[in-house]
C-alpha cells in the first residue's frame, strides 16, 4: 500500500514522515519516533494508557489513524518535562506515590495535564470525571487524585 | 490486524460524496474511528478505501435557534455538544447525556454523527434523540433527505444510509412547554457503554396537567433503539402517578427485547426496564411539572 505523507509536531519537534494509511497514532508515536512513554494495551478504547494530547485535548493514540492527525500538535508524557525540570503533575506523581507498576502513568499524566489546562480550579468530581477513561489495575486511584490535588492547589509551581 | 487500504481526506462535503458515489460498497467513511477502529482491528470490517470526513468544517457546527430548535452538524464532537453553552442552557438533556458517553478522550474525538452511523443499539444519543422527536439529513450526490432519527436504525449495526451517502445533520425541535425530558442509562463503570438506557419526554397539558404527550425510548434493549410504544400508550392522556409508571416500567420491559451478554442477562436487563422507565418517567414528569 501506497504510503502517504504525514506532518506533525511532536513535543515542539516537527516531523515529516511517510506512514501507511493504517498506521494508528500510537504506532507512529512508538515505532517511528521512538517515543515509548505512550503505552499500547487494550486497543480498544478502553484502558487509556495510550493517552496523548492532541491540539490541547487528550485522545487515545491507539483508536486515532495517524493520518487524522495531520497537522496536528501533540504532547506525550516525554513532552510534560523542561529537559530535566519535571512538570509539576510529575513531581506531584513521585510525592505522593501515584503509580506502582507505572504502566497507566503516561496516561493518567497526559489526561490529568490536558483537564487541568482547561480547568485549572476543579472540583474533586471533576478530577475523578477527568480520569475515568484511564484504568490503574494497580488500584492507585487515591493517590493519583491527592497528586492532582496538591497540583491544583499549588504545591507545585513550574520550574523554569 | 487492520487491513491496508486507500485513504483519502475530503475537505468538503461535495468531495466526500464524490468520492463516496465513486467508491460505494468498496469504501467505508471514518469520522472520528472511536467505534469503527475498533471493528476494523477485529477484522469485521475490512475496507478497500477510507474516506475520512473528520477534516470537513462545514459538517461541523452547533446553531440554536429560539423557533426551530437546534442543528447539530454531524462532525460535531460529542465533547462540543457536552460544553456549548447553547446546548446547557436550552437542551441541557443532551449536554448532560453526552457528558456520560464513554471518556472523555473518547468524546474529543468522536462525534455524535459517527455514533449514530455506528448503529450500535447501546449508544446513548439515539434513544434521547428519538425521545426529543429529532430528525436528521442525509447527503447523497444527488441531494438530501430527512428523516425521524427513529427511523435511522433497522437492526445490529445497520442503518437505513445507502452506499454513497452520508449523515451531514441532525436537528432537535425546541422543547415545548410542560414538557420534562430525562435520560438514564445503567453501567458499572461510569465510562461505559449502557447495559440498558432509558429516555423520557412527557408534555403535560397546561390545565390539568394530563399527559398530552409522550415518548419513552430504550436504549440496548433490542436490536435497534426502540420506542416503548406500548407503555407510551398506558400513560398518554392519563394523570401520570407513581402506580401507572410502574406498571408503564412492567410493560416496556415486556415489550423490550434485550440480548444476553458478557455485560449482562436478558433477564437482568428487563428487571433494570421495569425499575429505570419508573425513574426516568418520574424524573421527566417532575421537570415538566416546574412551572
Amino acid at each position: 500500500m501506497v504510503k502517504k505523507e504525514l506532518r506533525l509536531t511532536v513535543n515542539g519537534q516537527p516531523y515529516e514522515l511517510y506512514v501507511k494509511p493504517k498506521t494508528l497514532l500510537v504506532e507512529v508515536l512508538r515505532n517511528d519516533l521512538g517515543l515509548t512513554g505512550t503505552k499500547r494495551s487494550c486497543e480498544s478504547s478502553s484502558c487509556g494508557v495510550c493517552t496523548v494530547i492532541l491540539n490541547g485535548m487528550a485522545v487515545k493514540s491507539c483508536s486515532i489513524l495517524a493520518l487524522q492527525v495531520d497537522g496536528g500538535e501533540v504532547v506525550t508524557v516525554e513532552g510534560l518535562a523542561h529537559g530535566d525540570a519535571l512538570h509539576p503533575l510529575q513531581r506531584a506523581f513521585l510525592d505522593y506515590g501515584a503509580y506502582q507498576c507505572g504502566f497507566c502513568t503516561a496516561g493518567m499524566l497526559t489526561s490529568a495535564k490536558a483537564f487541568l489546562d482547561e480547568n485549572p480550579n476543579p472540583t474533586e468530581g471533576d478530577m475523578r470525571e477527568a480520569i475515568d477513561g484511564n484504568i490503574c489495575r494497580c488500584t492507585g486511584y487515591n493517590s493519583i487524585l491527592r497528586a492532582m490535588t496538591a497540583v491544583v492547589n499549588g504545591e507545585y509551581r513550574e520550574e523554569k | 490486524m487492520i487491513n491496508d487500504f486507500e485513504y483519502f481526506a475530503p475537505k468538503t462535503l461535495k468531495e466526500a460524496l464524490t468520492l463516496l458515489d465513486q467508491y460505494r460498497e468498496e469504501c467505508k467513511i471514518i469520522a472520528g474511528g472511536q467505534s469503527l477502529l475498533i471493528m476494523m482491528r477485529q477484522g469485521l470490517i475490512k475496507p478497500n478505501y477510507l474516506i475520512d470526513i473528520h477534516g470537513i468544517s462545514e459538517l461541523n457546527y452547533i446553531k440554536t435557534d429560539f423557533k426551530k430548535g437546534l442543528r447539530v452538524g454531524a462532525l460535531t464532537t460529542h465533547r462540543a455538544i457536552e460544553k456549548s453553552p447553547a446546548i446547557k442552557k436550552s437542551f441541557s438533556v443532551l449536554a448532560e447525556m453526552e457528558n456520560r458517553l464513554a471518556s472523555i478522550q473518547t468524546r474529543n474525538w468522536g462525534s455524535i454523527g459517527g455514533n449514530l452511523c455506528h448503529g450500535d443499539p447501546a449508544g446513548d444519543p439515539a434513544p434521547l434523540l428519538i425521545a426529543l422527536n429529532a430528525t436528521l439529513t442525509i447527503a447523497g450526490i444527488h441531494g438530501e433527505r430527512n428523516m425521524l432519527v427513529e427511523d435511522f436504525f433497522l437492526d445490529y449495526f445497520e442503518t437505513v444510509l445507502e452506499h454513497g451517502e452520508l449523515l451531514s445533520e441532525i436537528q432537535v425541535p425546541t422543547i415545548p412547554p410542560n414538557t420534562g425530558v430525562a435520560y438514564t442509562k445503567f453501567n458499572v463503570i461510569e465510562s461505559d457503554m449502557a447495559t440498558v438506557g432509558v429516555a423520557v419526554s412527557i408534555t403535560l397539558t397546561s390545565k390539568g396537567g394530563h399527559c398530552e404527550d409522550l415518548r419513552i425510548a430504550l436504549a440496548n434493549s433490542a436490536p435497534k433503539p426502540m420506542r416503548a410504544k406500548k407503555a407510551e400508550e398506558l400513560l398518554r392522556g392519563k394523570k401520570i402517578t407513581d402506580d401507572l409508571l410502574k406498571e408503564a416500567g412492567e410493560v416496556a420491559s415486556t415489550e423490550a427485547d434485550p440480548i444476553s451478554d458478557i455485560h449482562a442477562s436478558t433477564e437482568y436487563r428487563q428487571e433494570l426496564l421495569k425499575v429505570l422507565v419508573r425513574r426516568v418517567g418520574k424524573e421527566a414528569l417532575s421537570i415538566a411539572k416546574k412551572p
